[in-house]
Formats: C-alpha cells, sequence, structure tokens
C-alpha cells in the first residue's frame, strides 16, 4: 500500500492503495467516479478512456503509480453542465442505446478534437478505432464528431 | 373513431384517488391492459387474479407535470422515451411535461414484467393510450363540471382545457384533483392515427444527459455502505466441475475476506427456462476491492475435473421434465463433423406440402448448398454483474435483468426467504441482446451475501463473462431447390439443425409459394449452455435463407428481388397450405420499398447484397453495398424498409435499426466463440473480434412503411437478415459464395 495524491477533474484526491491498481479502478472504487466504465481490463475496448494532460488514456492499464501530478479528466469532470461540444453533439444526434460505451467514446472523441479540431473520415476512425460499442452506434459516433468539430 | 373498454368483463382495470397534496392519480392494471384487444369474453373470465392488480399509475400533479411509473426495464431499447410519447399523445400534453419512474420488482405485482422479443412496445401501446384517453376523459369531464358547460364543448391541447365560446381555459394540473373524483368512464375514444401529435416524431432519448456526463445508472456502478467486491472462479471448460483448491495465498492477501465455495442451484431443484445455469459449483473470492480480489483470483489453486453425465429437473410450465446434460469436453472441429452427419440423416419432418420426394426425383437440375454458423456470445459491454444484501429476513438486489419474474421463486427457494421479502431493483443494463433474461448472477450473488452476511456487488471480468456459455447456439442447414426441364423451381427442401437445437421455423417464407415442399429438423444434445440472442435462430436461419434464394435467383436467370416478389405474389394469390407465417402483402412491401430507396434498377454496377426477412412481427428489406479494399470488406451503404406498424419515435427507432445491422455486419464478419476440449478459446476482445468503427457502414439509411397497423418490434428483426446482405453483396464483390460464419477467415483477424 502507498499513499497517492491525484489531481482528478481539478481537486486534490488522496488514495491509499496497492501501486500496480490501475487508476479505473482507483476511480471507480476508491474515488466513486464510476462513470469511466470496465468492459475488458486488457485496453482493447476503450469503455475506460479518461483523459491525462488532455490525451485519451486507458485507464485499465495505467497503474496509479505511474500518474504522478499529470492532471486526470474523467467523463464527470469534462464540463460542468454536460455543455462539452461533444456532450451537445452527442445529444443533437441522439447516439448513445444502452449508454454503457459513451462515456469512453465521448472520453476518445474530445481527445482526437482537441488535438485535430478537423479530422477526416480516417483520422475519425484512427482514433476512435479503441473503442467498441456493442450496440453499432458508430454511424451516429461518426456524425456526432463531425457536428461537435464544426461547432467550434 | 377507436372506442375502447376500461373494463374486461365486469371488471375495471383503473383506480383514480386525489394525490394528497393535491393532483390525479389513475392507477391501472398493466397487464390486464395489454390483453383487452386480444382476448375474447370467456378467456378473460379465466385470467389470474394479479393481472388486476394496479402495477401501474400515471400521477398528474397540481403543477401539470404528469409521472408514468413503468414497469419496464431498460437496455437500450429506448422504452423510457417512447412510453411517455404515447402516453402524451392520448392525453394531449407535451410530452416533456411527463417523466417516466422505472418500477422495481417486486414478486406478484409485475408477473410479467419483461422486455424482451422487442415486444414491450408491441404490449404498452394499447394500455398506455387506454390510460391516456382515460385520464384525458375526466379532466374535460372536471372542466365541464367547473365551468357549468356541456363536456362536449371542452377542449384539450397540450395540457390546458379550453371553453372557446366562453374563453375561459385551465391547465391540466388545476382541475386534476376534480378530475380524480369523476367516475372511471367505461369506454373512452381513442385518437385517430393521422391525429397523432407527439406518436411518429422524434424524442431524444430521456436518458441522454445522464449518459453522457457518466451518471451512475449501470448495475455494476452500485456502491452501498459496507459493500465488499465478489468475483468468481468457475471451471475454464464445459464438462469440467471443481475437484478442490487450495485458497491459503490466495486468502493471506491484502483486502481479501475470505474465499470459499459456493453451490448455486441445488441438485434436485426443478429449475425453469431462465434458470440457465452453467457451472452450479463455483469458487468466490471476497475483498474489499476490484483490484485487490482480482489480484488475489489469480492464485487460487484449483484442481479441476471431468463432470459425469447428469441430469437436472426442469418446470416446464407445470410439467416436470428431466433434462439430460452429456459428459465429454466438446471442440468445434468435432462439432463441424457431426453437424454435416446429422444433415445427411433424415431429420423430424415439420412441413411437407405436395410430393417433394417426387418433385426432386424428376428434376431436371438441384440445386443444393449447406451453411452453418458458429456459437456466438453477447458480449454485451457491461460485464455480468449483480449487487446483493441479503439478512436472515430479506434479500435486496441490484442489477441488470430482463425478466425479473423468472428469477425470483428460485431466489426465494435457495435463500429460504418468502418471495415478499426479496427485492430485485432494475439498473439500467449495459446491453441485453438476450443475455440479461438469465438470472444466474442473481443466485449467486445472492448467495455470496448471504454466506457473508454482508452487501457484496459481485462482477465478472470480461474473461469470466465470455467464457460462462448461454451461447447463441451452432447451426447447419442444407437447402435444396428442384428444377424442371424448362428451369422452373419445382421444389424445395431444407434441413436444419445444431447443437443443441434446430433454427428451423417450417412455416415462414417460402413456405406457402412452392408446390412441394419439405423442413426437417434436427439436434444434437451438448453440455455448452444456451440462451435466447437477438432474434433467436431467426439470426441464423434467415442469413441461410436469403443467402441461398439469392444463389437460387441466380441459377434460375432471375434478378434477385424480382424472384422474391414473384414467390410473394404466388403465396398471396394462391397460397399453398394454410399455415403460413407471414403476410404477403407487407412482406412485398418492404422489398418494393427497399428496390426504390436503394434505386435497384440502375445500380447493378455496385456490389450490392439484397436480403429479406419476417420476424418479432416486423418485416425487412436491406441492400448493402459494399467493395473490397486492402483485402477487406468495406460497407458502403446500408438501405433498410421496415414494417413495424406505427413507429412510435422515428429517430430512436432508426438508431435500433442502425445498431442491429453493424452487429449483424460485424457478426457475419468475425463473430464466432470455438472450443477446444471443452474450453471457449475466445475469452477477451484481443482474440473474439467485435465491428470497430473503421468497419461499421458509411452510412445506414432506414426507411419505414406508413400504415396504421399497430407498433411491432424494432430493437431484433433488422439484425437476421443482414447476414445474407452482406454475404450477397460479397458474391458480387469477389465471384465467391459464402457458406461458413464468419465470413472473414480466421487467418486474417487481427488482434
Ligand atoms: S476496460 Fe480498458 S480498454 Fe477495456
Ligand atoms: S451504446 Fe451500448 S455499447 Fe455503445
Amino acid at each position: 500500500m502507498a499513499t497517492y495524491n491525484l489531481k482528478v477533474n481539478g481537486k486534490d484526491q488522496q488514495v491509499d492503495v496497492s501501486p500496480s491498481t490501475p487508476l479505473l479502478w482507483v476511480l471507480r472504487d476508491h474515488l466513486q467516479l464510476v462513470g469511466t466504465k470496465f468492459g475488458c481490463g486488457i485496453a482493447q475496448c476503450g469503455a475506460c478512456t479518461i483523459h491525462i494532460e488532455g490525451i485519451a488514456v486507458r485507464s485499465c492499464q495505467l497503474p496509479v503509480s505511474a500518474v504522478g501530478e499529470q492532471k486526470i479528466t474523467t467523463i464527470e469532470g469534462l464540463s460542468e453542465n454536460g455543455d462539452h461540444p461533444v456532450q451537445k453533439a452527442w445529444i443533437e444526434h441522439d447516439v448513445p442505446q444502452c449508454g454503457y460505451c459513451q462515456a469512453g467514446q465521448i472520453m476518445s472523441a474530445t481527445s482526437l478534437l482537441s488535438q485535430n479540431p478537423n479530422p477526416s473520415d480516417i483520422e475519425i476512425d484512427q482514433a476512435m478505432n479503441g473503442n467498441i460499442c456493442r450496440c453499432g452506434t458508430y454511424t451516429r459516433i461518426k456524425k456526432a464528431i463531425k457536428t461537435a468539430a464544426n461547432s467550434k | 373513431m377507436a372506442t375502447v373498454k376500461t373494463t374486461l368483463g365486469r371488471r375495471s382495470f383503473f383506480k383514480s384517488s386525489v394525490l394528497a397534496g393535491g393532483g390525479m392519480m389513475l392507477s391501472f392494471s398493466w397487464f390486464a391492459g395489454c390483453e383487452i384487444p386480444n382476448r375474447k369474453e370467456a378467456a378473460i373470465i379465466e385470467m389470474p387474479e394479479e393481472w388486476f392488480e394496479l402495477n401501474s399509475y400515471i400521477k398528474i400533479g397540481d403543477n401539470g407535470v404528469v409521472t408514468l411509473f413503468n414497469p419496464n426495464p431498460e437496455f437500450g431499447q429506448n422504452v423510457k422515451t417512447s412510453m411517455p410519447m404515447i402516453l402524451a399523445d392520448e392525453l394531449d400534453v407535451d410530452w416533456k411535461n411527463v417523466i417516466v419512474e422505472q418500477a422495481n420488482f417486486y414478486p406478484k405485482r409485475y408477473d410479467r414484467q419483461f422486455t424482451g422479443g422487442s415486444q414491450s412496445i408491441r404490449q404498452g401501446w394499447n394500455i398506455l393510450r387506454t390510460a391516456g384517453a382515460t385520464a384525458k376523459r375526466m379532466l374535460v369531464t372536471a372542466a365541464a363540471q367547473h365551468w357549468q358547460v356541456p363536456v362536449n364543448e371542452v377542449t384539450a391541447k397540450a395540457g390546458i382545457l379550453y371553453h372557446t365560446a366562453t374563453n375561459k381555459e385551465i391547465t391540466y394540473g388545476e382541475i386534476a384533483s376534480l378530475a380524480a373524483i369523476q367516475p372511471i368512464p367505461e369506454e373512452v375514444e381513442l385518437k385517430e392515427i393521422k391525429d397523432f401529435k407527439i406518436i411518429g416524431t422524434s424524442k431524444k432519448n430521456v436518458a441522454g444527459t445522464a449518459i453522457v456526463t457518466g451518471k451512475p445508472m449501470f448495475g455494476i456502478d452500485y456502491q452501498a455502505e459496507g459493500m465488499l467486491i465478489a468475483m468468481i472462479i468457475h471451471p475454464p471448460a464445459f464438462g469440467m466441475k471443481l475437484k478442490k483448491f487450495d485458497a491459503t495465498k490466495a486468502k493471506s492477501m491484502p483486502g481479501i475476506k475470505d474465499v470459499f465455495k459456493i453451490d448455486t442451484l441445488k441438485s434436485d431443484y426443478a429449475r425453469n427456462y431462465f434458470d440457465t445455469t452453467t457451472f452450479t459449483e463455483l469458487i468466490t473470492v471476497v475483498g474489499n476491492s476490484t483490484w485487490e480480489v482480482m489480484q488475489a483470483k489469480k492464485e487460487v489453486v484449483v484442481d479441476w475435473e471431468q463432470a459425469p453425465e447428469h441430469t437436472f429437473q426442469m418446470d416446464a410450465r407445470g410439467d416436470k421434465i428431466a433434462v439430460h446434460v452429456p459428459a465429454g469436453l466438446e471442440s468445434t472441429i468435432v462439432h463441424q463433423t457431426k453437424m454435416n452427419q446429422f444433415n445427411k440423416n433424415p431429420g423430424r419432418i415439420l412441413r411437407i406440402d405436395g410430393d417433394p420426394e417426387k418433385a426432386f426425383k424428376n428434376a431436371a437440375k438441384i440445386l443444393e448448398r449447406t451453411y452453418s454458423a458458429p456459437f456466438l456470445a453477447h458480449n454485451t459491454m457491461e460485464p455480468v454483474n449483480c449487487f446483493a444484501n441479503v439478512s436472515a429476513e430479506k434479500a435486496e438486489l441490484y442489477g441488470p435483468i430482463q425478466a425479473p419474474e423468472f428469477i425470483i421463486g428460485t431466489l426465494s427457494e435457495r435463500l429460504k426467504l418468502p418471495k415478499e421479502k426479496i427485492q430485485i431493483n432494475l439498473a439500467r443494463m449495459g446491453g441485453g441482446f438476450g443475455l440479461r433474461a438469465y438470472g444466474h448472477h442473481m443466485i449467486e450473488a445472492a448467495v455470496i451475501s448471504q454466506e457473508m452476511k454482508a452487501p457484496i456487488k459481485m462482477v465478472y471480468t470480461r474473461e469470466d463473462d465470455m467464457s460462462y456459455g448461454i451461447y447463441r447456439p451452432s447451426y447447419t442447414a442444407t437447402y435444396k431447390a428442384a428444377m424442371d426441364e424448362n428451369n422452373n423451381l419445382i421444389a424445395f427442401h431444407v434441413k436444419a439443425g445444431g447443437i443443441p437445437e434446430s433454427p428451423l421455423f417450417p412455416n415462414r417464407f417460402p413456405a406457402g409459394a412452392i408446390d412441394n415442399y419439405l423442413a426437417e429438423a434436427w439436434e444434437i444434445p451438448s453440455n455448452i449452455t444456451i440462451g435466447a440472442f437477438r432474434a433467436p435462430r431467426s439470426n441464423f436461419i434467415a442469413g441461410a435463407e436469403q443467402s441461398f434464394l439469392d444463389e437460387l435467383a441466380e441459377e434460375l436467370g432471375k434478378d434477385p428481388i424480382e424472384f422474391r416478389l414473384d414467390l410473394l405474389e404466388r403465396a398471396k394469390n394462391n397460397p399453398v397450405g394454410e399455415n403460413n407465417d407471414y403476410d404477403p402483402e407487407r412482406y412485398a412491401g418492404v422489398i418494393k420499398l427497399v428496390k426504390d430507396k436503394s434505386d435497384w434498377d440502375n445500380n447493378s454496377d455496385k456490389s450490392r447484397g439484397f436480403s429479406a426477412y419476417f420476424c418479432h412481427n416486423t418485416y425487412v428489406a436491406q441492400v448493402l453495398d459494399l467493395e473490397i479494399k486492402n483485402d477487406k470488406p468495406m460497407v458502403d451503404n446500408v438501405y433498410a424498409a421496415v414494417d413495424c406498424g406505427i413507429v412510435i419515435n422515428k429517430d430512436a427507432a432508426k438508431n435500433m435499426g442502425e445498431g442491429a445491422i453493424v452487429d449483424g455486419i460485424g457478426n457475419s464478419l468475425y463473430g464466432e466463440q470455438v472450443f477446444k476440449d471443452g474450453a471457449p478459446q475466445k475469452l477477451n476482445f484481443d482474440r473474439y473480434q467485435l465491428i470497430r468503427m473503421s468497419e461499421a457502414p458509411k452510412s445506414i439509411e432506414v426507411h419505414f412503411v406508413e400504415n396504421e397497423h399497430n407498433p411491432t418490434g424494432m430493437g431484433e428483426p433488422l439484425f437476421p437478415p443482414i447476414f445474407a446482405a452482406m454475404a450477397n453483396a460479397l458474391y458480387r464483390a469477389t465471384g465467391q459464395r459464402h457458406y461458413q460464419q464468419p465470413f472473414i477467415p480466421k487467418k486474417k483477424i487481427i488482434g
């Protein structure tokens, strides 16, 4: 066990866990931030996607000991009122079905748009290919990403 | 205008009362209400008592907000949005003022609380309309009384009542308390279809904001004071069971509370259809946090042994039957050989028209093709999980479950608690596709909690989930068509079976359209467990049948669409046999619509595949266009035409249709679970390939046939036919027919 001081969604948080604990479980079990989802645990599905310093990262494969001072953003901290342009575009296109994968999708999409404000179809595919949606909402996700890109 | 009764026989299934703080509460029986149009007087008398229990209600608060208390669980089919739309339309209230409260499950009250088979809207349609119309009628009557004017001079619009002659108006909220004490009208008038204002429009998912902001809503998100985390270890292979285990090391690890064996179902317990439990003996690891439990789980040393053949009791709706589970460690390769053998033997004849034997004997030409498909795992994105808090007096559960009524009896028996002491709270489901109809996880969580005397949340890893079973079965079907010397189709033969069930629907198209017809089934028992999977059985047989019809059309020198339309014309004008499970006109309707929308006649240069199917009361036709790029099929466009009666929420229905199409394309190309010595070989998404964004179609168009039929399912019917649209398009692109799913050879699968 060791103590870690994490910067999560703009707040300082202290947790006492073993160093190998993936950030996913620190968020879900210890900080009650359950918006970040568990899907596979092996960086294959993207359900656990969060931002480290604004970059999309699979939190199921990131040991808490590797995070250090870096800023963590989860779906709960993406915007104050759920009004990030990507979140708004998601609502506009009524993307979710079951909704389980969508936090991860949104975190991947926001990271993509922050680095590439006007991605092509192929760039969207590349950035989003790590996020599985079992309900098959891909065509809507793509449309929503384009809407969000144009709204900026 | 249609008039409906609010009574069944002499019994009313509505009751009205004044809300404590002012307002109106109209309680009703969901099930009795759903049954009205389907029941004859005699059948009504036999309806079970509990159907008259008032298990649903609408409340109209004095602020005008309407609350619908709805017994259907949500797993992405959007009933929480479509149901209030139906109610709001009949009630004439702004649908934004209707909110849905999820009813939790209490035994007796929702004996048929079940979202499955795309039926929830179909069932809810009548009762929600009747409830809306009844409440509106009472509000109108109350306003008329209040103003001392004739009832027929009062009109309602968007939550306000008007008396135009005297220029008076009053809101629903203001008059609700007076409305509550009006007698329940025995009959009410429903709106004409053309007068719908909300039904048929597009309304956004009411849970949208909560989803995009990451609010807790799934079973796996549940937290409770003092809650422990539990995981299970199940045998690594079907046909294996626990011999012994050593948990010394695991128990000593940080955060671990206990490691022990659980028995979920006693061997003499008579199970029901939804008690599908692959392994009744499990090891559980319980600890403080998920990660600690995951680590300890790896350190439990387990010896497995082969399970002997055995039987268990099944309560098949009152009849006790013994279900035999064979011993042995099964492998996919052996499965395939066995299925091919069985497919050569005569099967059980399920339908015979004319003299197929003679027709085949006299045929000038015979086309024979065999199709097969592997087992599929549901792979819902949310892994199996359940929260349970069981004490000596009561049990509380929270988790993803489609049909709580099917598991409550088993829970009661196993926990030795009366049903009334068990409460199942329904979580939003992170995907269903049939999996959540099975409640083994609820039993497991409850037993662990009971042993631990503590609240626990049980979570499966993806590997536990993917290797647990309850798969879509593996199937094989052989189709044969006979042609005479003029190349006319004279006989049709389908023989289909699977492990462990046959996918055959003997009375579906093209039965009824061909004079000489034979349908045979067979099945091979197995110890691999299976369960409902998005459009059970149809999800294979549609693809096989529609691929064969495509090849047959080519053999006959006909356009694939014209060929189907000719058969349907025959089935309409001069049907063979009486028991044909489809309406040829509606079937042809979707085919013509997709032909038109895809501009079929002017796109023969494209690699496009056509397919059509009817299941779950909905007709679907699809056209899929693809190109081969870097050896991979890339789907450009999919056009779908759907006849699911009246569409409630258009954009949401399209979303479901798109999802089913994407799911089907993915499974046709990549989906399979394979076995070696009983052990599932694909345990996570590195090997079990699911469709990803770059492989999804560039565009999907879903078009609806406009008609006035009652609404039918959307969650399932677009899934089965797409397998053939894909196969037929692949043929046009590559010149090769695809008979074996998945269509992309294994060697090309990338991790
Ligand atoms: S849970 Fe991290 S990628 Fe699947
Ligand atoms: S919305 Fe269900 S998995 Fe994506």
